[in-house]
């Protein structure tokens, strides 16, 4: 497959998906709304969602082998955390926590 | 259109425009596809979170399958926001399909949280303006974003971390919105039992079908606990 068709299907499956999000509840749910399961789901897999994209995306952005061990990336997550916590204000934390990754990795701070 | 509708989208203007931007840096610092495909995202897709997460699937070149099952589950909070306006929308006619396509996290707080006055078919009306308003926005942000990041030399070295912060941020958002620990820890596990045991390809599908047993799990737990209290 080329890249030009698999970018191509990449958006459609994706926009078919997200809008797949939107729409099940008007087709389906109307009648199932206050079933107490898709409460419970509804309720709790978001934030779990989440905490697992936060897990994954760390172990795979940061570098693990000495003399680095994770630092690259767990101090701006610490900061981006406490930031938020803090001010509460999304971009803010965002722009921060990425500019000092950004900073750490292109200056070679933790491997020069 | 009237400047007071114009006014309720602003707080949407101010949030969608940067990471719009955010969005069409990251998409040229990333990929090697032509700048008009970040606004085509941000037609077609129209979803923040998922938009940002598409970059690095399509530059991994994640698997239809992962792709569909990434989206959908990122996205899944969706499913809950329908729930609230299945009546609002009733009756909308062809306004009604944009309406819930357009159902993103700021319009569904902007069009449940604002005013209602008039009668049914203007306010539908005037929900179908403010979704259209802040879906232009966003569009906007987004080819914004991707001519900068093309024209504008830079070293983009480490911008991916911006999904992770944004992925943090909105766990502090669903826990303050929670006020409980233990949706964060289910999630954390999960994804740690399904890095140690699967390959990287696998391992996003894994975590999320393990979180959602485990919440299934849970919630028989939970009726079978409560259903046997009164013998108890």
């Amino acid at each position: 497959m080329d890249s030009t068709t698999y970018i191509v299907a990449f958006i459609a499956i994706a926009a078919v998906a997200t809008f797949a999000t939107r729409v099940i509840p008007f087709l389906f749910l109307s009648r199932h709304y206050e079933h107490p399961l898709l409460l419970h789901i509804g309720r709790y897999l978001p934030a779990a969602v989440m905490a697992l994209l936060v897990v994954v995306f760390l172990t795979r952005f940061a570098t693990w082998t000495a003399p680095v061990f994770g630092a690259d990336v767990l101090i701006p997550c610490m900061l981006v955390a406490l930031l938020h916590l803090w001010r509460r204000n999304a971009l803010l934390s965002i722009f921060v926590g990425t500019a000092v990754h950004m900073a750490i990795q292109q200056t070679h701070l933790f491997t020069s | 259109m009237s400047t007071a509708l114009f006014r309720q989208t602003l707080p949407v203007l101010f949030g969608y425009l940067p990471l719009g931007i955010a969005f069409g840096v990251l998409f040229t610092a990333q990929l090697d596809y032509g700048w008009w495909y970040a606004p085509l995202m941000g037609i077609t897709i129209y979803a923040g979170a998922g938009q940002i997460l598409a970059v690095s699937l399509i530059a991994a070149g994640a698997g239809f399958l992962e792709v569909f099952v990434a989206m959908f589950v990122l996205n899944s909070r969706h499913l809950f926001y329908g729930l609230s306006l299945l009546g609002q929308f009733r009756g909308a006619g062809w306004r009604k399909l944009y309406l819930i396509f357009g159902l993103t996290d700021e319009t569904y707080s902007v069009l449940t949280s604002r005013p209602r006055t008039g009668t049914r078919d203007k306010e539908q009306r005037n929900d179908f303006l403010i979704t259209l308003l802040n879906q232009l926005y966003w569009v906007v942000g987004c080819a914004v974003g991707a001519l900068l990041g093309d024209n504008v030399a830079f070293d983009s070295t480490g911008i991916e971390f911006a999904l992770l912060a944004l992925f943090i941020v909105l766990s502090i958002e669903q826990y303050k919105a929670l006020g409980e620990k233990f949706p964060l820890w289910t999630g954390a596990l999960a994804a740690a039992v399904a890095i140690a045991l699967l390959p990287t390809a696998h391992q996003l599908i894994g975590a999320v079908l393990l979180v959602t047993s485990s919440l299934l799990v849970q919630y028989c737990w939970k009726t079978s606990n409560s259903t046997e209290q009164p013998h108890g």
